[in-house]
Parts: C-alpha cells; structure tokens; sequence
C-alpha cells in the first residue's frame, strides 16, 4: 500500500509548484481579475508546455495519459497561487467527455488541439447539474440546441463549448455558430468569469454515444478537481496566516504567541490536514475504484467546500485589518473558494447526492436534481 | 498512490482471516463500542483471548521475543492488515490498557533489561494490570508543576503526596508514576519515573464517580509509601522524558478511526428505523445532512491515518499530521455519539442496562465518555498549542520564570 505520492508524481508537483511561483504574482491576478484580461495568456502557454491541458488526454492524441489524481495534484497547485487560467473544463471535464462519449473522429480532431493548449473548450452543464427549469431549459432538435444554460465554466476564451441539455446529452457547438449568444459576467472571483448561454437553433455536434451514460462521471472528475483547488488554496491561506502570526507585533509580542491567535491556526490546520487524504482518495477511487468514486467525490467536495469556507475566513481573521484590505491580496484566496464552493453543486446539495446514492433517503426521497445528474 | 496489498501483504492478509475463522469461536461476545468500556477486571475469555493473540503475533506483534512478544520485525502495513480484517469481522483486536499501550512501549525504550524482564511479558498477557499515576489535584495541563515527593532514604525513596483521574487504581496491581525527586532541580529536571506495586503499604484509595455514574476513576493518596530506588525507569530526574514518550503513545492510541468508522456504521442502522413519526428517518432531511457532514469527516480521518500509516512505513518522521489526529478524533466520536442519540429522539436519553433496547442505551455513555476524552490525555486546548507550536512552528506563550 502506498497512500501519497509517486516519485513521478512528486516531480510534478514541484515542476507546477517552481512554474506557478516563477509565473503568477498579485499583479498578474489582479490583471484577469480587474478585466485588463481574460486569462494569463503566458501561464496558460507555459503550463500548457509541461502538459497541463493534455494530462488526461491518452499519448496517442498528444496527451501524458495520466490519472485524475496526477489532475488533482495540478490542481491544489493551481489553487495555491491562484492560477488565472481555465483548467476544471478545459483540461479535465472537456476531455474526459470526448474521451468517455466521443467518437473517433471527435477524439481525433479535438483532444490533440486540447492536449498541446492551442484550443479551449468550456463546459455547460447547469441542467445536468440542477436538473431542467421551466422555459430555460437546453433542448435539442436535429442536432440544433434551444435555450438557455447558465454559469458555463472556462468560457472566457473559449473556442467551442460541451453543452448538456436536458436530457443530460452532450453537445459540441463552436463559440462563433449563428445563434449563439455568449454574456459574460463577472463572478466574485475576477478570474473565474462565468457565462450565460442563449442558444437559438444552434448547430451542434451530439457526442458519439451521446454522453449521457457519462455525465455522472465527468461531473464526478469536476468536483474532485475544484475540491483539490480549494484545498490548494487554502493551505496557501493557512501558511500565510502563520507566517503572518509570526511576524506581526503586538503588546510587545507576536501575535501568533496568544492563545487567541495560534488556537485559530491550529483549527485550520487540524481541518486541513484529513481533507487532503479525502481528496486524494476520491481521485484514487475515479481512477482504480469505480464503485466508490461517486460518493467519493462527493464526500470530498462537500466536506472541502465546508472547511474552505472556515479557512478562508479565519486566515483573513489573523491577518486583522490588513486581511481585509485589497493591498495584501489575501481575498483573491478567499473568492477562489468561495467560487468554487458554489460550482458543480454546492455542499447542501451534494450532501442531499449523497444520502440518496447510499439509499438512505427513504422511498420517494430522490430529488429532481438526484435524477439529472445520474 | 496504490491502495492494493503486495504480494507478501496478501499473504498476510489471508494468515489473518484464516486465523479469525478458525478461532473467532474462542473471541468474547460483544466488545462492540470498544475496548475502552471493557469491564475491569478482564474476564477470564477477555484474557485467554488476548494470550492467543500475543501467541500468534495478533497483539504486540513487535514486542522482542525474549520479553514475551511475537518478535516481529516492524512493518506498520501488518499491523494495519490485523486492525482491519479484525474490524471487519467485529472480532475483538488485542487489548489497550495503559499498562500494554502505555506502559510497555515506555519499558521498551526506556527500561532497564530486568525491568523488562519482569513485566513486559506478564503486562501484555494481562497477567498483570497497571493503573498511570500521572496527574494530580494541582497539576493537570501543567503536568510538570506536579508535586508528589520521593525523598530518599538508604536504597529507598519515601513517596508522599496524591494523584488524580487514576483510572482502573481499584483493580490495577502496579503502578506507573511520576514523582519529584530532585526538589531543588528546574520544573522539568526534577521529576522521575517509578514503577511500583499498588499493594505498598501507605496507597489509599478513594473512587471518583464520573458523570457517566460509573467510578471509573479514583484519587490515590501516598503516605509514606517506601519503593526501592530500583523501581525508577529511565533514570532518576529523567521522568519527564520518558513520560513524554508514554503520552505520545497515549495519543496514537486514543485516535482509532476504526473506532469512528464502527460508530457511523451502527448509526447507519439506526437511519434505516421508522422515526417517531412512522416515517423512514432517512425522509429527515436536517438528521441526513449531520449525517453526511460526518461520514465525510469519518472518511477523513481513515483516509489520513491511512496517508500517516503510509508516511510511516516509508520511513517520514511524525510531524503535524500526527498532532492533529488526537484533537479531530475525540471531536468526531463525540459529534457522533450526540448524532446517534438525536436520531433516537425520546428513547435517546434511556440509559444502560435496558435489555429492551438493546445498543441505544450506550449512546448517551459514551457521549460523556468521548467528552472525557477531549479533556483526558491532554486537553483539546493543549492539543492546540502543540500543533501550533511544534506543527507550525509558532512562538510559545511566553513561560513565567522557573523555579
């Protein structure tokens, strides 16, 4: 049993790690999230160069054809320095759904476009995910799609987009096809800009097989992958509490040697620590255990969300007032997982998919939401 | 990450469950909840049983040969291959006492080869059962401000003075104790650690009834009590170092996510019942939502001790993931046990001994019992400044000078 990392998987830590600390500071954040850009441009390319956007992505079609847990370690990377680029769409839930549903044609023309960082493709999946709402709802029709989703992911930049429709069915569709309407809007994560899609006969290309077998999986690899971001950032959070702690002075003493100040980073520390075994294995048990992924991931997400949300506030607690300014940039943190929280289904909810999927919800008990994202 | 058994482990691992069919005839009834309620003194199937599990290396495996152990070689993935199948067929492990989980591992270490000689062997066995005489009236977080003297006398040392929270003290035939040697010495300098029987003349003592109604402690009171200066472990002055290394076993033990997982699962039972309502509790949507909140934290901390079990095999030292462990896991039982009693509703607050109800008496025990565990063997607070200060690296409080 070997319950870590890999060697392998230990260098590609430090190579994202040594990229991202090289690469992403608080000025080229705050250009993404004040709107000067949509994404880091430069980092995308970079990260794209050590195979960020072909991780899943078998070698045949340009990718390293490693595992979502080598994803997820990206990821909590990613998280660490608040990485202004897509990757949960673009890099693992698009390819997984050409991989899972695609044929081979869209395997052969997409994933290696993907794999080397030359195309972005964002995700809509808001009915997969909540379930169909009346008259806003994605239907399709001779392969042309109707409708409206909303709060699509790794859009910003976007070259073509996975939508679900009601029927959790995927479609690929060009982010320049006629009748496509495309609102961005700002979400509290400057960098993690949201879209809403208004679909009028749009031309659309059905996955292969359709891809609804798949949802449930792809969804899965998502929220694995948004979980182990918050968990990046929030040890980032922590670390920066601490280090705060230890150098802020007062009453003639640092202030992380008051009980008051060092309980609060103990606690984050405490919650952390299991969180990064929970996430660890959920992304083991996508890759090796398929009966336990599901539940895994939502275990995972969860509990991650609900820890997130804890850290994030404490961490700016101990920095006092500068916490609270935009001068230390210590918010960017803390939006970064709040936003995540909220995508893929948030904690109430996941919980809610995860006593039904134990069948320990009673009869009847299995919500709209329960039946779509199956 | 690689979550299957090598081939040795295999093997292991079918040893082990062929071990337990064979044998699971000869286990106690019923150790459901844990060892730690186990009724004191042992009964004579509580004790065969642990002799067979130190024969066949299922208890103590580590323990060298010669004191009375299987003398397996160290490998932390075994022992993790006993505790789950063990678990997995509600087959009772080896026991822990303070004696075989505190005691032992401190002789181990510390001890003199006589010492050794003399208890490991019979502590293990249960042959011999050990109460810790560690805390006292006036020193509990602060342990080492402890003040029972052991003034010397010829090859003796006279001991005077009381201890608390001594658990089992009633039914224990020895004692492992902390004492002030060395009066003049610094707060830490000054302490040793003695071993002696709780049959010396001078031992009073008196039982203290918890809140669970049980007296599962007592005070014990030293009047002149003579030990022989033999009876030090470690070396005299030496006793703060060496009960630190007994507490950091203490923690290990008292973090079992075994322990957790059995708790959620016969909550999990308990979610399948008709509420009072005579609807599925399962339709209750606030109780399955605490539910899940905790079988998340539930998998946490099996998954993390797994991650530390893996760290340590691979050689890493302890360091932070090991210090949160006593904290998170004694918050968790408690969560659960205070779940399994709002699932229950009215019939939560009945209390043991109701033949009728058979496990749902035992909820509101050990809702106490977990409290008494957030504040025993160090309290929740203490678990905080040491995983700040040793985990993270921050200042201490600063110490008011020592005498």
């Amino acid at each position: 049993m070997e319950f870590g990392l890999s060697e392998e998987q230990l260098l590609i830590q430090e190579s994202f790690r040594g990229t991202l600390e090289r690469l992403v500071n608080l000025d080229s954040i705050r250009a993404v999230s004040n709107g000067a850009q949509s994404m880091d441009k430069t980092l995308f390319a970079e990260l794209a160069d050590l195979g960020m956007a072909g991780l899943l992505i078998d070698e045949e079609e340009g990718g390293t054809g490693l595992t979502l847990f080598d994803a997820a370690i990206v990821a909590m990377e990613l998280g660490r320095s608040i990485a202004p680029v897509p990757f949960a769409a673009t890099a693992v839930m698009a390819p997984l759904a050409l991989k899972l549903a695609g044929s081979d044609a869209q395997r052969k023309e997409w994933l290696p476009k993907i794999a080397a960082g030359e195309i972005i493709v964002g995700m809509a999946l808001s009915d997969a995910i909540h379930g169909a709402k009346r008259g806003a709802s994605v239907t399709a029709h001779n392969n042309k799609l109707s409708g409206q989703t909303s709060f699509a992911l790794d859009t910003a930049e976007a070259d073509a987009l996975i939508i679900a429709d009601t029927e959790s069915n995927l479609y690929l569709v060009s982010t320049d096809a006629l009748g496509l309407e495309c609102t961005h809007m700002p979400s509290i994560d400057g960098t993690r800009p949201l879209t809403d899609i208004i679909l009028k006969d749009v031309a659309a290309e059905p996955l292969g097989n359709g891809g609804k077998v798949h949802i449930t999986e792809i969804i899965n690899a998502g929220r694995v992958i948004l979980a182990a971001e918050s968990f990046g950032a929030s040890e980032e959070m922590l670390s920066r509490a601490v280090d705060y702690a230890k150098e802020r002075r007062q009453f003639d003493r640092a202030i992380g040697s008051f009980q008051a100040v060092k309980h609060l980073c103990a606690e984050m520390a405490a919650e952390l620590q299991p969180c990064q075994a929970l996430i660890w294995y959920a992304a083991y048990a996508f890759d090796s255990l398929p009966e336990e992924a599901e539940l895994s991931g939502l275990l995972a997400k969860s509990h991650m969300d609900e820890i997130g949300r804890f850290v994030a506030r404490t961490a700016t607690e101990v920095h006092g007032g500068m916490g609270y300014t935009d001068l230390m940039g210590l918010h960017f943190w803390f939006k970064r997982i709040g936003f995540n929280r909220a995508q893929l289904g948030g904690p109430e909810k996941l919980r809610a998919l995860a006593a039904s999927l134990q069948g320990l919800t009673g009869s009847s008990a299995t919500s709209h939401q329960t039946a779509a994202a199956r | 990450m690689d979550l299957t058994d090598h081939a040795e482990h295999r093997q292991f691992r079918e040893e082990v469950r062929t071990f337990i069919s064979e044998h699971r005839h000869l286990a106690p009834e019923d150790t459901a909840h844990s060892y730690r309620l186990m009724p004191r003194p042992y009964s004579e199937e509580v004790q065969n049983w642990q002799q067979l599990l130190v024969e066949k290396g299922y208890a103590n495996r580590t323990v060298p040969s010669e004191y009375g152990g299987f003398g397996a070689e160290p490998d932390i993935l075994k022992s993790k291959v006993i505790a789950d199948e063990f678990f997995k067929a509600n087959v009772p492990q080896g026991l822990y006492s303070q004696g075989i989980s505190m005691l032992v591992p401190t002789l181990l270490e510390h001890g003199t080869e006589e010492q050794k000689k003399e208890w490991i062997s019979r502590t293990i066995r249960t042959e011999v059962f050990w109460c810790q005489g560690y805390s006292e009236p006036n020193s509990g977080s602060d342990l080492a401000s402890l003040q029972t003297s052991a003034t010397e006398d010829g090859d003796d040392f006279i001991i005077n003075g009381s201890k608390i929270w001594t658990s089992s003290a009633h039914v224990a035939q020895m004692i492992f104790c902390l004492v002030r040697t060395e009066p003049e010495a610094g707060k830490y300098d000054g302490i040793s650690y003695l071993i002696f029987p709780m049959d010396t003349p001078g031992i009073e003592i008196r039982p203290l009834q918890t809140m669970t109604g049980h007296p599962s402690f007592n005070e014990v009171f030293f009047t002149d009590v003579r030990v022989p200066k033999s009876a030090v472990v470690g070396g005299r002055g030496k006793g703060w170092k060496v009960a630190n290394s007994t507490l950091s076993h203490e923690r290990g033990m008292l973090s079992n996510a075994n322990l957790s997982h059995e708790r959620l699962q016969k909550i999990e039972k308990l979610l399948k019942r008709e509420g009072s309502d005579g609807r599925p509790i399962g339709e209750n949507a606030p109780l399955m939502d605490r539910y899940i909140r905790l079988q998340a934290r539930v998998q946490g901390m099996r998954f993390h001790e797994m991650r530390l079990i893996s760290d340590a095999a691979a050689g890493k030292p302890r360091g932070l993931g090991d210090m949160v462990c006593k904290l998170i896991g004694c918050e968790l039982n408690h969560q659960l046990d205070g779940l399994a009693i709002d699932i229950l509703e009215e019939a939560g607050v009945l209390y043991d001994g109701i033949p009728s109800i058979e496990l749902d008496g035992i909820w509101q025990q050990l809702h106490m019992y977990d409290l008494g565990l957030i504040i025993g063997g160090g309290t929740a607070q203490i678990q905080k400044n040491i995983i700040a200060e040793r985990g993270l690296d921050m200042p201490r409080e600063p110490r008011p000078a020592q005498g």
